[in-house]
């Protein structure tokens, strides 16, 4: 099967005419560099099937990221039959720089100028039988995005196929010249394929070519001796950069023909749609306060359970409905307020799903019998654990779809610009910040996202951070043990447990990069220079690629490895070492290994200082591990034989009622921390623990494909470090404080911690300009 | 007259005449078209006041100041 190669510049269209041509759902964003790994499908519309590469973007062969060495060695070493080299009409001069350079390759081109559709919309036409004379191959105009011409484009690409090409140079510098001749001579020589193309890279000084043929490079450094130019002396990349660009310019300017006057075209680049939108949404006052409104909504329409605050609108007017007893009952509204578009979508699979699971339930209990242990185990133990993940989806999908539409608009390229100025001083570049917000919805698909960074060491760092921005599915952990901690120590504000959690996260996170830059993962903070696309529309089409593949995946997840672990742990809780079904839960295998585990967190406050019952807290960290949703599912399950510890043998009936009506798990939870007898302070640590430890398996699985061999090892060391000294912390100076103190003791620990980190980086920063001055 | 980039004016145009600094920062630079002779406009900079946000030859470039203090420029345009 005969192979065609896509290759241009970042965000020039490439996955686009990729999905076109192959029918495939590959993702497309506006953001140099949604293309992070090379792609294939396949092409059915011509005599014989024609296999398409999508390469990721690049400007030029010389690779300056990771995923520019990709498309540079599959177009050099697996040589395909055809490179299709696509270019943006309305960016000419920049993208057939990389063309200058493709076509010093030995391979068949066919240029493709897309985006035609935006170029005639403007008014303006392109003359591509100049483009022809001049680059020696053949030019097709198309239109990725209206599916214009692509047959054309193919058929050409198919007849220039079928006959080899020499590679060619456009460079005019006489000197030069002569020097790449000689060279190309040497390379073929030594039988090198491709000789032009090496020797001119090798002439530009390339690091990877001079690396491979060490032996030519005393010729070559001989001979740049005798060049002199005009202007750059012997600086001999400037001298070949400024060749091509001059060679685009004096050759392509009558190329595109603008259908206004030189004079008013000007004025109107300056001033298009795109800029207007630009001046308000990188406003030097406002660009910040616009970004941290946007954000706030998106949070605030996912997650809300009080749309607009709304709520306390209706309320006050006495207008509130009531959807009690009928089947809105918490669809629309929770406790006095609208519900946001994602909660109702999650409210909804909730109702659902425990429908489907009363349903299967019932019909179990006639067919076997009431108290068999096969309905525990389909429906509380398979069924509850794969719908509580399951759950998640449409809120996760919510903020997905907010994240993609700012993508596909091209604003995320904006924050990363806004935003560079204060991430630097972590050590981090701009385009970092994106996968980190992430982090608050899922850690999963903003570890995906790190792929845009381009230094290795700023990606392992992100990579690490993520979890302690406290995803969806912990908050419930959030909410059960710290509406239990009001509940026994009579502490009434429950918010403030919450919100410094989420600091105690962001903090860990600051003070992690800080130290991982300056120690393990050193490193300049790498340049910025990045393209702003323009503004445009999001695609409905992409936007629905995106959300089916994130869903796609999503459920894939839930029905293989959550769906096994969910099966273990029921295993697990409910068997003794004996194989058999236990009456107490302290007889079982996860009993034994739980008070085999408690003792390592007795620095935390919730380890051997408990009652024997206190294994519970171990157990709930450790299946945690799989998913965030497990630590409270486990404390719930668990509560009941808490209460009948605590009575010694006499379960309350009303208690368990209790237990089982509460969805947030705060009874649970209470009952919990009565029964192990575990502090305040280490309730706290446990919350903290939690947030900091090793994310979900979810989670752990995509770090370790996106992190580099080896080092993912050390990440799940850092992760277990920071979690056990950060807790172990707040437990200690929780402990200084008793409970009365409670409404200032968190504030003042984070605050501690706040200024103690400021002024260590202060002191960092001063000492760095210093030693840069010295 | 002769300018760094990063002392530019929001507004003021210039045409560059060197690109200093070397190895993959400045080949990276001249990828993107930063290279002598290309006319570049200031149209603005981040709300902190750095990255910038440059046009050159056609399209919308952001770069730090310091690598914007790598090119140097003749002025042409002054602000506006």
């Amino acid at each position: 099967m005969k192979r065609f190669a896509l290759a241009g510049n970042p965000n020039c269209g490439k996955t686009t005419l990729f999905n076109n041509l192959t029918g495939s759902t590959a993702h497309v964003g506006n953001w140099p560099g949604v293309t992070v790994e090379k792609k294939d499908g396949v092409y059915k519309k011509l005599a014989e099937p024609i296999s398409i590469i999508d390469l990721p973007g690049i400007y030029s062969l010389s690779p300056y990221t990771s995923e520019e060495v990709i498309s540079r060695n599959y177009i050099l070493d697996e040589k395909p039959d055809c490179v299709i080299n696509i270019v943006d009409a309305t960016n000419l001069e920049r993208n057939l720089y990389l063309t200058t350079q493709l076509l010093e390759i030995d391979v068949p081109v066919v240029v493709a100028v897309n985006m035609m559709d935006v170029l005639e919309k403007a008014g303006d036409t392109l003359n591509e039988i100049i483009l022809e004379e001049k680059l020696g191959v053949r030019v097709v105009k198309i239109s990725a995005l209206e599916e214009d011409n692509l047959k054309t484009l193919m058929e050409v690409a198919y007849e220039a196929s079928s006959s080899p090409r020499e590679g060619r140079s456009i460079l005019r510098d006489e000197n030069l010249n002569h020097l790449i001749g000689d060279v190309k001579i040497a390379f073929k020589g030594k039988k090198v394929e491709n000789p032009l193309f090496h020797a001119v890279k090798l002439v530009e000084n390339d690091e990877i070519e001079a690396q491979m043929h060490p032996d030519l490079m005393p010729m070559v450094s001989e001979f740049k001796k005798t060049i002199k130019n005009e202007t750059f002396g012997d600086d001999i990349e400037a001298i070949i950069a400024d060749d091509r660009y001059n060679y685009i310019a004096d050759s392509f300017s009558g190329v595109i023909v603008k259908h206004a006057e030189p004079e008013e075209s000007k004025k109107k680049v300056k001033e298009n749609k795109s800029d207007r939108i630009d001046k308000v949404l990188t406003h030097k006052v406002f660009g910040l306060l616009i970004f941290a409104v946007i954000l706030f909504l998106v949070f605030h329409l996912t997650f809300s359970e009080n749309f607009l605050f709304l709520g306390g609108v209706f309320e006050r007017k006495g207008i509130a409905p009531s959807f009690e007893g009928t089947i809105y009952e918490g669809l629309f509204w929770t406790d006095g307020g609208i519900n946001s578009p994602g909660v109702m979508l999650f409210n909804f699979f909730d109702m659902s799903f425990s429908a489907i699971i009363d349903v299967t339930k019932s019909a179990m209990e006639t067919a076997l019998g009431v108290g068999h242990w096969l309905v525990g185990f389909v429906c509380d133990g398979v069924m509850s654990g794969l719908f509580a993940i399951l759950g998640f989806l449409p809120q996760i999908l919510v903020l997905f779809l907010f994240f993609s539409i700012m993508e596909d608009t091209g604003y995320m390229a904006r924050v990363a610009f806004i935003l560079d100025r204060i991430f630097r001083k972590f050590g981090l570049s701009g385009r970092a910040f994106i996968p980190m917000i992430m982090g608050f919805g899922c850690s999963v698909p903003a570890m995906i996202n790190t792929r845009t960074l381009a230094d290795e060491n700023e990606k392992i760092s992100t990579i690490r951070v993520i979890p302690f921005f406290s995803c969806g599915a912990k908050l419930p952990i959030l909410v059960a043990i710290a509406g239990g901690v009001c509940e026994v120590f009579g502490f009434t504000h429950i918010d403030v447990i919450t919100y410094s959690m989420y600091v105690l996260g962001i903090i860990a996170a600051i003070i992690s990069v800080l130290v991982l830059r300056h120690t393990t993962l050193k490193g300049e903070t790498a340049p910025f220079i990045m393209e702003l696309p323009q503004y445009h529309w999001p695609q409905f089409k992409s936007l629905m690629i995106h959300l089916w593949d994130k869903a796609k995946h999503f459920v894939k997840k839930a029905f293989t490895i959550i769906l096994a672990s969910t099966i273990i742990i029921w295993f697990l809780s409910n068997f003794g070492w004996n194989w058999h079904l236990v009456e107490d839960m302290q007889d079982s295998i996860l009993a034994s290994i739980g008070q085999l585990l408690q003792p390592i967190f007795t620095p935390l406050g919730f380890g051997s200082q408990l009652t024997p019952i206190g294994w519970v807290f171990a157990v709930a960290a450790i299946t945690g591990l799989i998913a965030k949703e497990n630590v409270v599912a486990t404390i719930t399950t668990l509560g009941a034989v808490a209460v009948a510890y605590l009575n010694s043998g006499l379960v309350d009936p009303a208690i368990i009622a209790a237990i089982e009506a509460d969805e947030e798990g705060i009874a649970a939870a209470t009952e919990m921390i009565r029964a192990t007898g575990i502090t305040w302070q280490g309730c706290i640590a446990f919350i903290a623990f939690n947030m900091l430890t090793i994310p979900c398996f979810a989670a752990c699985a995509t770090a370790k494909g996106e992190l580099k061999k080896g080092t993912f090892k050390n990440t799940l060391a850092f992760w277990l470090i920071v979690s056990f000294v950060g807790a172990s912390f707040v437990y200690c100076l929780l402990s200084c404080f008793s409970a009365n103190d409670f409404v200032w003791a968190l504030p003042v620990t984070l605050g501690v911690i706040i200024i103690a980190v400021s002024l260590w980086v202060t002191f960092y920063l001063r000492n760095k300009k210093m030693a840069k001055g010295a | 007259m002769l300018k760094k980039l990063d002392e530019f004016k929001i507004g003021e145009t210039g045409r560059i005449t060197k690109v200093e600094g070397e190895g993959r920062l400045r080949r990276r630079l001249f990828d993107m078209g930063v290279t002598p002779g290309a006319t570049v406009y200031l149209r603005k900079k981040a709300p902190l006041g750095d990255p910038l946000e440059v046009t050159i030859r056609g399209y919308e470039l952001t770069l730090r100041k310091s690598e914007a203090n790598l090119v140097i420029l003749e002025v042409e345009g002054e602000a506006k």
